[in-house]
């Protein structure tokens, strides 16, 4: 009888530990992926940066190319889209979590805003084609551009805004409210600048999201060969996804070296901002003691 | 004075209420917008192809002279490259999960699962380039008769690429499972691993497959991946070692070239992003209404 009860612990030992044995190869496995991913890449496009490489024009010989238009498109797109989307995204939020009776109204924008989270980017292109680029006569736009990425940005920024919000203790609601302020102003003077931090980190990830995103850009027909640094809202533009999918999609070895170097400096842009980010929420991060 | 103040902080108010609503309103006229710009291009499309032929033809050649309009090759190919990424990602997934909610110490699993959401924020250019010239290649050691373009390679890194968005829905869904039943199965003499299996993984299995329809959306979607490394060529067919295309990557093919806009081939990007707007849409809802009915569930335990 002992026996059979031992010999049962050790099975289940042995299972238990067979267990934890796939499961810390699973996180292996993912580890690797990342570690493959950016040796990768690095390996490839490394010796392709140059101060040459980020102050030049693309150019048909590869050794020549690069990628000055594609970064300052880049950014002109995402300072656009983000004084676009924080404005409407804080809105939003704010009406949700501060303002709107808890009815069908509410309930309903809730759910489309759950939904249009999970929209694939490209549809968010088409989106942005029709009504931007035809139905506003915007054109193939910096502005086109930004608007689209905003549409797309706006769900991530609400959630994030709204969970920002909600962490502000109601007893600083509460405490306005009792010296007369009104909703409005309570939020204005309290509860928006409390909750700023971590409206801005969530924003900055939902920028970097945004901007990694080439797809949508290509739809609604940012070009893929620029001359020409854009310089005002209605000029042409590229995006460097876009000059990284165009190099990457040329058979010769040299334009995927480029496209590889362009990918560095995105990964490098991306990672700054999400540095950011995460300095904000360790910086400003409050542990309410009420 | 004192009233002035007042009625101008009132005026204030319902000004700022006005401002707050129409916020909240850009999401819904957003997919209002979504509708209308892809189902009036769509109609178009089909006063001139009749949406059964659309439905139902076994070739999609809009670009070539003899055009055929059958969906079903992008379909196909949709679905083949995030099947195969699902097959990767769910076991993987789960493991992670559950092992970050069930095992990880408190500090391990702060450490951990930052790392595995790094994968979320790769650009999936990246991910694109990454399939095409290292993952391709690397699978043609194995498989030399692979060509250049196929659908196993970019499923494969679409599997890594899904991978938080379902561990990070499953983990929060394990971890929310109430102690109380965690402590009734041990209580009864189940072991750690047998509480996990048999009490724990069954009560948070509404929230575990909600996790994984919005994976599954989320593969369905994914465009540039798909685009760079599955090649441009329709293809009825469930062999991973084929080359196929998407309707993501149909969509940018067709953006990327230069026809006319207001043909029928232009118009066909509009009716394929229609056809996978309610795809993505289906599995979506499906997705949250599981997640909801979890929540719901939790909140009564």
């Amino acid at each position: 009888m002992t026996t059979t009860i031992a010999a049962k612990r050790r099975r289940e030992k042995l299972l238990e530990g067979l267990f934890l044995a796939t499961a810390w190869l699973a996180l292996a496995l993912v580890i690797a992926l990342l570690v493959a991913i950016l040796a990768d890449v690095v390996a490839d496009g490394w010796a392709r940066l140059s101060w040459k490489f980020l102050t030049g024009f693309p150019s048909r010989r590869p050794e020549e190319a690069g990628i000055l238009p594609a970064w300052v498109g880049t950014l002109y797109v995402m300072a656009l889209t983000a004084f676009i989307a924080l404005p409407i995204g804080v809105g939003a939020a704010v009406y949700l979590e501060e303002f709107a009776p808890r009815n069908w109204f509410a309930r309903l924008v809730e759910l489309n805003i759950n939904n249009l989270a999970g929209v694939p980017a490209i549809i968010y292109g088409l989106l942005g084609l029709q009504v931007f680029v035809r139905w506003c006569r915007m054109g193939e736009s910096v502005l086109a551009g930004a608007c689209t990425l905003a549409l797309m940005s706006l769900p991530v920024i609400i959630v994030a805004s709204r969970e920002a919000l909600r962490a502000v203790p109601n007893s600083i609601r509460e405490a306005a409210l009792a010296l007369g302020a009104t909703k409005w102003q309570t939020v204005r003077d309290h509860v928006l600048p409390l909750a700023l931090p971590g409206i801005l980190t969530g924003t900055i990830l939902a920028l970097s999201r945004a901007i990694g995103e080439a797809a949508p850009l290509i739809t609604i027909g940012a070009l893929t060969f620029v001359a020409f640094v854009p310089k005002s809202p209605f000029d042409p533009f590229t995006v460097l996804p876009i000059q990284a999918y165009n190099w990457v999609s040329r058979p010769q070895p040299e334009f995927h070296q480029n496209a590889a170097a362009a990918l560095l400096v995105l990964l490098a842009l991306l990672s700054l901002m999400n540095g950011i980010a995460t300095y904000l929420r360790n910086r400003y991060q409050q542990q309410w003691q009420i | 004075m004192r009233e002035a103040t007042t009625r101008r902080a009132l005026w204030q108010e319902r000004i700022m209420l006005l401002l707050l609503t129409v916020c909240a309103l850009v999401s819904v006229a957003t997919t209002l917008a979504i509708v209308v710009a892809l189902t009036v291009e769509a109609i178009g499309f089909f006063r001139v192809v009749p949406i059964w032929r659309f439905l139902t033809e076994r070739e999609w050649t809009p670009l070539f002279a003899t055009k055929k309009f059958g969906i079903l090759p992008l379909v196909c190919g949709t679905m083949l490259t995030a099947g195969i990424a699902m097959f990767l990602a769910v076991p993987l997934a789960l493991l992670i999960a559950t092992y970050l909610a069930e095992y990880a110490s408190k500090r391990r699993r702060q450490r951990l699962k930052p790392l595995v959401e790094l994968l979320a924020g790769i650009p999936s250019v990246l991910y694109g380039y990454f399939a095409l010239l290292f993952v391709t290649p690397l699978l043609q050691k194995f498989l030399p008769s692979l060509p250049t373009f196929n659908a196993l390679s970019p499923g494969i890194v679409l599997g890594f690429m899904v991978l938080p968005t379902i561990a990070s829905l499953s983990e929060d869904a394990i971890y929310a499972v109430p102690r109380s039943i965690r402590e009734a199965s041990l209580a009864l003499g189940a072991t750690k691993l047998q509480t996990t299996v048999h009490a724990v993984l069954p009560a948070a299995s509404s929230g575990i497959i909600a996790a994984c329809l919005l994976g599954f959306a989320r593969a369905i979607g994914e465009t540039m991946l798909v685009t760079i490394a599955a090649g441009l060529m329709p293809n009825l067919t469930l062999n991973p070692l084929e080359p196929v295309e998407t309707m993501t990557a149909y969509i940018v093919q067709v953006a990327l070239g230069d026809i006319p806009r207001g043909t029928l081939e232009y118009r066909t990007i509009f009716t394929v992003g229609l056809a996978l707007f309610v795809i993505v849409l289906v599995f979506n809802l499906m997705g949250l209404f599981l997640r909801e009915r979890f929540l719901r569930t939790l909140r009564r335990m």
